[in-house]
């Protein structure tokens, strides 16, 4: 007797495989196939399957005296396991800094983090890696953390990934965090994935929501796949620690309290400058706009309804006004109305303004997942249906060009300029 | 010099949808192309050949299906391409994925070692910019990510010289040979395949690497050798939708005045 697969189900995702006691399920082609001869119909598999894709054919029946032997063999060895992650406590935030400043998002996630530790019941810690950062570390106890680790090191100057991913190794050897969490920016992506695979652990990418599972206590990490037309909530299991990166600006700035005290552990890298076999030769700034727009309160962006480059003037002359910045679609880009270091969205920039105007954007979910958690959206569009008035604040169903001019001629009177 | 470029098939993510009643996966109908950022590494490794001598190698891991992105590639002018295709990499995460990646490119090795290895930023099915790191940390060779210009490759010295692009800035870094390389999209154009490589992709088959081929362990691969597992699926939750101000198309004016006013009233925009 063996369980049965609703094949138009199933969505290949492999939790019911790693469940299985009898190792009676595999994947084929991205679809579940079930052995029947090593099959129990113990539904294992059932309860855990995400997408009702497997059913028991009749009530579990009664197990043989090997196959109960069986499922305690396998109980003993996933509780051994479970034992040993039991090592694992405390949350760990990587403290990106570049020349002496944190990176915001790292303040973001120690807010993150001190609800996840306060829900584990255990530490939330700051790790600081760098040349002359020690003073920083403060920083990292005054935005909720309980302990900083500190790697001060002239090695560790410039951000490598060869160094830094070797000193955070070295540190979760030592001090086994069960959550390790980085921002999901060029520097956090670029060394979480090292040190993910040094400790052979699993890794989630740009979560935009991070809870504790209550009956597990795994992390729950959820995040957008397949371009934003999905959201997919992933747990690592039986690997520690769980580790997450996450965008800028999609968790909330927490308060800062100058008044906070706390511990500062301080380690050795071991690792010397001859050793290393990449340099940095120069970092040069980009003179681009763009740069400010991921920390802009008041983005003004445009999308293809705007119509041609020169009406992008419009929505220039209303930023200006409010001392906004602009912004815009994919689809505007792409007609080369403007550069792509204004893109906001998947393949763009996060943003999260107090104000977000989009003026002649449909609101596809690629463009949504890059402002939806802006404060207040207000949204201008000819057509009633366009998906943004399902995230505007405020909208008004007309043209652009004729709504705009009239809001920035009455933001003028109003504010007397 | 010896390139090798990590390829990945992936669906075109505009078209995948889940069907919010069942939380499944629509994917019927849902045509699988190169992942952008990897053509654009191809794009890369095939120009240095053409500066520097050598050869450009492709390899994938995925279904037999996913010979077709290695054709795509011989199409940019890579030379030769192996897929890895076994039922038991099936369901890898990230993890396991570099895992088979490296132990496919250490067999490449033992017949030609490689100087670079280039893969995509990331994939866009997964957006994860694992795989890549993952191979340099199994590999134990440098690590350069989110590359958009290669200044210069020293043959002799075997030293590299590139750019990175970071936050608002970009990275002038000099490494040393063998490295990976993740690219960016404005590193090149794509040019227009000339016809001869068309004819040869149409007819080339890859070879097909599976677990008889290369040296790999069962708790690595596939689900076993996964940490991470999709624990549910949703379709994306909804904002609250929020209020209409009316009259937009017969008095834009008027209206646009009503929400000016609106927005410093509730001091949304702050009123100098
Ligand atoms: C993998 C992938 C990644 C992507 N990443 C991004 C991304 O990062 N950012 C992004 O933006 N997109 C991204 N896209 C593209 C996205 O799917 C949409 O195609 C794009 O956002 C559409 O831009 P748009 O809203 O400006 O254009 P359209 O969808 O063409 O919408 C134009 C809108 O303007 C309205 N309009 C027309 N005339 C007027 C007028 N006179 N006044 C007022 N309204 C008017 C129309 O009613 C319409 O709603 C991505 C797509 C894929 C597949």
């Amino acid at each position: 007797m063996a369980v049965k697969v609703i094949k138009k189900n199933c969505i290949g995702c492999g939790l019911c495989v790693q469940t299985c006691p009898f190792e009676a399920l595999q994947l084929v082609e991205g679809i579940v196939e079930v052995d029947p001869d090593k099959c129990t119909n113990c539904g294992d598999c059932v309860e855990v399957c995400p997408a009702s894709a497997l059913e028991l054919n009749e009530p579990p029946e009664k197990m043989s005296d090997n196959e109960v032997k069986e499922v305690e063999k396998r109980e003993k060895i996933v509780k051994k396991i479970k034992r040993e992650l039991e090592d694992y406590r405390g949350v760990w935030v990587f403290l990106e800094q570049f020349r002496g400043e944190i990176a915001p998002v790292s303040f973001e996630l120690l807010g993150e983090g001190r609800k996840l530790a306060d829900n584990l019941q255990t530490k939330l810690c700051g790790v600081l890696l760098g040349s002359g950062v020690e003073k920083l570390a403060e920083q990292a106890l005054w935005y909720g953390a309980d302990k900083v680790y500190l790697m001060d090191d002239p090695v560790l100057k410039d951000y490598r990934t060869e160094t830094y991913a070797a000193g955070l190794v070295r540190l979760s050897q030592k001090y086994k965090p069960e959550i390790i969490l980085m921002g999901a920016t060029t520097m956090g992506r670029d060394l979480s994935g090292a040190v993910a695979t040094e400790l052979e652990t699993g890794l989630t990418a740009d979560c935009t929501e991070l809870s504790i599972d209550e009956s597990s206590g795994y992390l729950f990490q959820t995040r957008p796949a397949f371009g934003g037309n999905i959201m997919a909530t992933i747990v690592c299991r039986h690997h520690r620690p769980q580790m997450a990166t996450v965008r800028p600006r999609v968790m909330a700035m927490p308060e800062k309290d100058t008044g906070r005290t706390g511990e500062v552990v301080k380690e050795n890298l071991g690792i010397t400058e001859e050793n290393v076999l990449v340099k940095v030769v120069d970092v040069i700034k980009e003179k681009k706009a763009a740069t400010y727009l991921d920390k802009a309160e008041i983005i003004v962006a445009g999308g293809k309804g705007v119509g041609n480059k020169e009406n992008f003037k419009i929505l220039k002359e209303l930023a200006d006004l409010l001392g906004g910045t602009i912004g815009a679609s994919r689809a505007a880009v792409e007609a080369g109305w403007i550069g792509q270091e204004y893109q906001v969205g998947q393949t763009g920039v996060t943003v999260r303004p107090k104000v977000y105007f989009a003026f002649g954007i449909s609101g596809a979910i690629q463009h949504l997942v890059g402002m939806q958690t802006s404060d207040v959206i207000v949204a201008v569009n000819t057509a009633p249906d366009a998906p943004i008035f399902k995230v505007a604040t405020y909208g008004i169903v007309g043209d652009l060009l004729q709504v705009v001019p009239a809001m920035t001629k009455a933001f003028k009177e109003k504010m007397g300029v | 010099m010896h390139f090798v470029v990590c390829v990945k098939q992936v669906p075109d993510s505009s078209e995948v949808r889940v069907d919010p009643e069942t939380n499944t996966l629509i994917r019927e109908g849902v045509p699988s192309i190169i992942n952008p950022y990897d053509a654009h590494a191809v794009e890369e490794a095939v120009r240095l050949k053409e500066k520097y001598g050598g050869k450009v190698t492709v390899i994938s891991m995925g279904p037999p299906q996913a010979e077709e992105v290695i054709r795509k590639s011989i199409q940019f002018g890579a030379d030769e391409g192996i897929l890895l295709s076994d039922r038991k990499f099936a369901g890898s995460d990230t993890l396991a994925t570099s895992y088979v990646l490296t132990q496919g490119i250490k067999k490449l090795a033992e017949r030609e070692p490689f100087d670079l290895i280039f893969c995509g930023k990331q994939a866009i099915d997964g957006d994860t910019a694992q795989v890549g790191p993952g191979i340099a940390a199994r590999l134990k060779i440098p690590q350069l990510t989110y590359v958009l210009n290669i200044e210069e490759i020293n043959v002799e010295e075997k030293t590299i010289k590139l750019h990175r692009k970071l936050e608002g800035m970009r990275e002038v870094i000099s490494a040393k040979l063998p490295a990976l390389l993740t690219v960016v999209q404005d590193l090149n154009e794509l040019r227009y395949a000339p016809l001869p490589n068309m004819i040869r992709a149409a007819r080339y088959r890859p070879q097909v690497w599976t677990t008889e081929n290369i040296e790999v362990e069962d708790d690595k691969i596939g689900l076993n050798g996964s940490p991470t597992a999709v624990r549910k699926i949703f379709a994306p939750p909804e904002r609250e939708g929020g209020e209409i101000i009316p009259g937009g198309q017969e008095n834009p004016e008027e209206t646009a005045r009503k929400l000016v006013e609106r927005l410093l009233k509730e001091e949304i925009i702050a009123d100098k």
